[in-house]
């Protein structure tokens, strides 16, 4: 095998820090590659739920169907806060890579945040205007599948935000150091495969169930 | 006593005590049951104390805390996971019995209650695989496999930590429920809408959901922890086609364990959302699927046999190979195997439920699948016999267990084709046939398998051997016993007994349900024999010991060091050029050598992540079962605490001197020098210091 | 394999750069990709009245371009730069993915047009 070039120093999918970042580089082989593994194994959670909530679609028991409770207006700010985010996350990892500076890094968190923040304030009053129209999951099967499949996603987001702040706590104590680096790296993996999630809910879920 | 207007123990009630019902309605039943519960929940409660006075009483709580709970050394939370394995084991064995004989004086009657009768079979099922089996394993894959690809410890030893902290605190969740009753009367497979908050509202459903629950966190991490370090941390040049049998098959456990675990957390989540929060997923009203909780089970559940069995294949063939003096017979079409029986796993499940009602070519296709894994199955067990073919073989008592697994595996492979055919299937589904069958699969399978890899691995972790004669009774009460007590319930279920049945109505019944009982019977000696085994060698230890490491002449890394070996395995990272590696160095006599220089060693750090979040767990899953919300919240906030704090520390490792390496290790090379190799006939002799003869010198190859 | 030299020839400040600039671009197509993606299916249900069949098709479709998107783009997965097991573990994920979804939906449905017509949508 010819020795690759610095540049082309590939370790662990996704964006990689390369030689400058030699430490967290080397640590992320590992650490990257065993995220990776645990994002596929939660996406075999996501992919059985939405299978199981394709085969609760005709479990209304009489009650509101998809096009009695869903919105359209909602996800679609949703979608675009969650997009939003996952290109300021880029922004974020473009910065820590190529030492832009720690208060443009931390500039592109707090953006990526309020971002996350702001998706799940609004899929909250979107849950709420649900149960005023009578979508409690206690109703039906329906609704009980979809709140295992949707609010998961919220929950996943939520964590991740979490996450975040507890990073951006490390950073005030130590600096951008290879901790900080190697968690980041790890939380953009995560954020990018939420949004991708994402694509899933608000095609199946809302755009398949309001073009019905 | 309330807490925020909530009450203080939430559900719990004296009712909760297993003497209530014996002591209010003293029926004859009632007095029977309460006499066997509150004897099992003694039990419980004298060997806690037990254990908590000895360790007291010598004075070990410093070394139990600081060398073992917050250790994150592979080898230590191996044992550890061992230990759990055997303990849970015991209970299980007699509620085994318990059933055994029930149905053996089940003509017409009995003497459990149909209330605790499910409850034994639910228990011993869910200990059995999720607390005996998976512990076990994982116990020996975490031992046996880092040291097999020259590696000093897994991935990340903390995930290890928690992982063990977890699967702790999912058995300790199955245990304090014989104190605190009851346990689930749903069966391991917990099937709504019996489960559902409709017909069982009490705590039982609970403590089950919970306590596999916490398993699956546990196995999920420990499957991404060793397929991340046997495809990272393996040795320079170890490919992975130079890897032991056994990491290939860890690794392929492992990619069960990471895809094969999500659908049972997606089934027993959904099932929990639908008891607490009023959800209809599969409840029988209001549009639930409850058929859609047994598939969803079974994606995970067929795997799961997988995930079970193929560590003990690993092992199988080990133990062939070293006891047989020759290379593993077919080491590539054995890889092939094990690779497409893991693919294959997939693509079985609907075979438990072949009578569900969908329609006859999704049952051919499903029942062609799983004949299919017969095929590679079938190359395995030929493999295996021409490893031993024109081999020294000894007959050792790893050996006696794998050739039992031999010939005992394969007639139950054989009804696992018949059950495999749809039509044939439809006449016993349910019936004592398909125990017989599963129980032919994972006592051969799994157990024996892990007992021979207790048996062979014990002097590397501990620095003696077992003393042998007990091994040969218990291995033989294992085989003899298990073919007393299952090959019986064959008949039965042809005859037409349903499983889970308390008692029976035609008296052709009763030969059979008798002999198994007589099967139990030898079995429970066979558990003794394993005590009186392990208390035997540990008296006798001084004599049997076999510092130097190597006693059945091993062919793979892990015999290349002391027993028991030091923290970091390897004083110098080894660099492999062909597989069984150690067997390689010792037929060119380059095993002992001396390196060139040592170097600093640096090794995880000590944590208590493991017993913290194992704790934050045991507390949220007890309370969510008794409904104590306060104690569900503050189990959370020390998981948030545990998991935010230590993103904060950096102190996480440890140095070990280049000077203190090079002691140990000089040390070792000098008692090499010094101890008289033996031939393999003195194998289980007092002679055998762990130094066999080196092959050149005659010893058959 | 697993324990790879790291190479002393480090990057030269302008390879660097430009590797900057390439990354940089490569989180705006894909931005501007996904946008586009997401509209089309958005405005098509919002504002058109195709027969579903046609909308779902056009929604899956632009779903699954998108995921493709977002894996290139954003985690910076592609075929020619991730040769090992990393690009094993993604195939072997949407395997296992296609085996679990579509035989839950096969097995589930057939069981509804057989035996539980009221759970047919």
């Amino acid at each position: 095998m010819t020795r690759q070039t610095a540049a082309s120093d590939i370790r662990h999918p996704g964006l990689n820090l390369g030689e400058p970042h030699k430490e967290a580089h080397t640590a992320n082989e590992e650490l990257a590659f065993g995220f990776w593994v645990f994002m596929m194994s939660d996406l075999i959670v996501f992919g059985l739920l939405f299978a199981t909530y394709a085969t609760m679609l005709g479990g209304t028991a009489g009650g509101p169907g998809p096009s009695d409770v869903l919105e359209l207006k909602g996800p679609f700010i949703e979608t675009m806060l969650l997009l939003a985010s996952s290109f300021t996350f880029g922004m974020a990892s473009l910065a820590l890579k190529y030492e832009q500076g720690k208060l443009r890094l931390i500039g592109w968190l707090l953006i990526t945040l309020l971002l996350g923040l702001g998706f799940i304030a609004h899929e909250l009053m979107d849950f709420q205007s649900m149960f005023s129209k009578g979508g409690v999951p206690s109703r039906s099967g329906f609704l009980s599948a979809f709140f295992s499949l949707v609010p998961l996603h919220g929950l996943h987001v939520t964590a991740a935000c979490l996450w975040m702040l507890a990073i951006l706590g490390q950073m005030a104590v130590y600096g951008v150091d290879t901790s900080v680096k190697t968690g980041l790296m790890r939380l953009a993996i995560l954020w990018h495969f939420l949004d991708i999630v994402w694509i899933g809910i608000f095609s199946v879920v809302y755009l398949g169930g309001l073009s019905g | 006593m309330t807490l925020f207007g909530a009450p203080l123990l939430g559900r719990m009630t004296l009712d909760a005590l297993p003497f209530r019902d014996m002591v209010q309605h003293p029926t004859r039943e009632n007095i029977v049951n309460g006499l066997i519960a509150s004897g099992a929940a003694l039990m419980v409660i004298l060997a806690a104390i037990t254990v908590l006075g000895l360790i007291t009483w010598y004075g070990k709580w410093k070394t139990l805390w600081c060398d073992w709970l917050t250790s994150v050394d592979h080898k230590k939370i191996g044992i550890m996971f061992i230990v759990i394995a055997l303990a849970m084991l015991a209970r299980a064995l007699v509620e085994a019995f318990f059933m055994r004989a029930q149905q053996a004086v089940g003509l017409d009657g009995g003497f459990l209650s149909p209330e605790h009768y499910g409850q034994l079979f639910t228990t011993h099922g869910t200990i059995m695989i999720f607390f005996m089996a998976m512990p076990f394993l994982t116990g020996i894959i975490n031992y046996v496999m880092p040291m097999q690809i020259g590696a000093r410890d897994v991935s990340f030893p903390v995930m290890n930590s928690i992982s063990l902290g977890l699967t702790a605190a999912g058995a300790a969740l199955a245990m304090i429920s014989l104190v605190l009753a009851p346990f689930s009367t749903g069966g391991w497979t917990g099937y709504p809408p019996f489960t559902e908050l409709a017909a069982n509202p009490g705590p039982g459903v609970d403590y089950w959901l919970w306590a596999i629950t916490l398993s699956t966190l546990s196995s999920t991490m420990t499957g991404i922890n060793f397929a991340v370090t046997l495809y990272k941390k393996r040795a320079p040049g170890m490919g992975l086609m130079r890897m032991p049998l056994f990491c290939w098959t860890a690794l392929c456990t492992s990619i069960l364990m990471i895809f094969g675990m999500p659908p049972l957390t997606v089934a027993t989540g959904l099932l929990a959302l639908d008891r607490y929060l009023d959800f209809h997923m599969f409840t029988a009203d209001l549009g639930g699927n409850m058929m859609n909780y047994i598939n969803l089970f079974w994606a995970f559940g067929h795997p799961e046999v997988y995930i079970l069995i193929l560590p003990a294949f690993g092992i199988y063939s080990e133990i062939f190979s070293t006891f047989s003096g020759k290379r593993l017979y077919g080491y590539t079409a054995l890889v092939i195997a094990t690779m497409a029986i893991a693919v294959l796993s997939f693509t079985v499940w609907l075979h438990h439920f072949f009578t569900m009602g969908q329609s006859a070519h999704i049952n051919a296709v499903f029942g062609i699948a799983t004949m299919l894994i017969g095929i590679p199955t079938g190359v395995k067990i030929y493999d295996w016999m021409l490893t031993m073919y024109r081999g020294r073989v000894r007959l050792t008592v790893p050996m006696l267990y794998a050739c039992g697994f031999l010939i005992l595996f394969s007639i139950g492979g054989l009804s696992g084709i018949i059950l495999a055919t749809p039509s044939i299937d439809y006449q016993i589904h349910n019936s004592l046939f398909l125990v017989a069958h599963f129980h032919n699969m994972l006592i051969p399978g799994l157990l024996f398998g892990m007992l021979a890899g207790y048996t062979y691995w014990f002097p590397k972790a501990f620095g003696f051997q077992l003393a042998p004669r007990w091994g040969y009774r218990a291995a033989w009460s294992w085989i003899i016993g298990f073919m007393l007590a299952f090959f019986p319930l064959y008949a039965l279920g042809l005859l037409g007994m349903p499983r889970r049945a308390l008692s029976f109505f035609n008296p052709t019944y009763l030969p059979w349900t008798i002999s198994a009982l007589l099967g139990a019977v030898l079995i429970l000696f066979a558990f003794f024999g394993l005590i009186m085994q392990l208390w035997q060698s540990i008296k006798q230890r001084a004599s049997l010991a076999v510092p130097i490491g190597d006693p059945w002449d091993g062919r793979s890394l892990e015999w290349a060091m002391p027993s028991p070996p030091p923290e970091y395995n390897f004083p110098v990272l080894p660099s492999i050029n062909s597989h069984d590696a150690f067997a390689r160095q010792k037929g060119s006599g380059q095993h002992y050598e001396t390196p060139e220089y040592y170097e600093d060693i640096v090794l995880p750090a000590n944590t208590a992540m493991g017993a913290a979040l194992g704790g934050a767990g045991f507390l949220m899953a007890f309370g969510l079962t008794w409904h104590m919300w306060w104690l569900v919240i503050l189990g959370a906030v020390a998981v948030l605490v545990s998991l935010v704090g230590r993103g904060f520390v950096r102190q996480t490792t440890r140095t070990i001197p280049a000077a203190v390496v090079e002691n140990q290790h000089r040390a070792w090379m000098n008692a090499v020098l010094e101890t008289t190799p033996i031939t393999r006939a003195d194998e289980q002799t007092p002679a055998n210091q762990g130094l066999p003869v080196s092959p050149r010198e005659g010893a058959v190859q | 394999m697993t324990t790879r030299q790291t190479t002393g020839n480090e990057a030269s400040p302008e390879d660097r750069a430009q590797a900057q600039r390439r990354e940089f671009r490569s989180y705006v197509i894909g931005g501007v990709l996904a946008l586009i993606l997401t509209l089309i299916p958005f405005a098509l249900v919002a504002f058109t009245h195709l027969p579903a069949i046609a909308t779902w098709i056009v929604i899956g479709e632009c779903a699954i371009i998108q995921v493709v998107v977002h894996f290139r783009f954003f985690l910076h997965i592609t075929l020619a730069r991730n040769t090992r097991e990393d690009l094993q573990l993604i195939l072997f994920t949407f395997l296992i993915l296609l085996i679990m979804v579509g035989g839950t939906l096969w097995i589930l449905f057939n069981l509804y047009y057989r035996m539980m017509p009221d759970m047919v949508p």
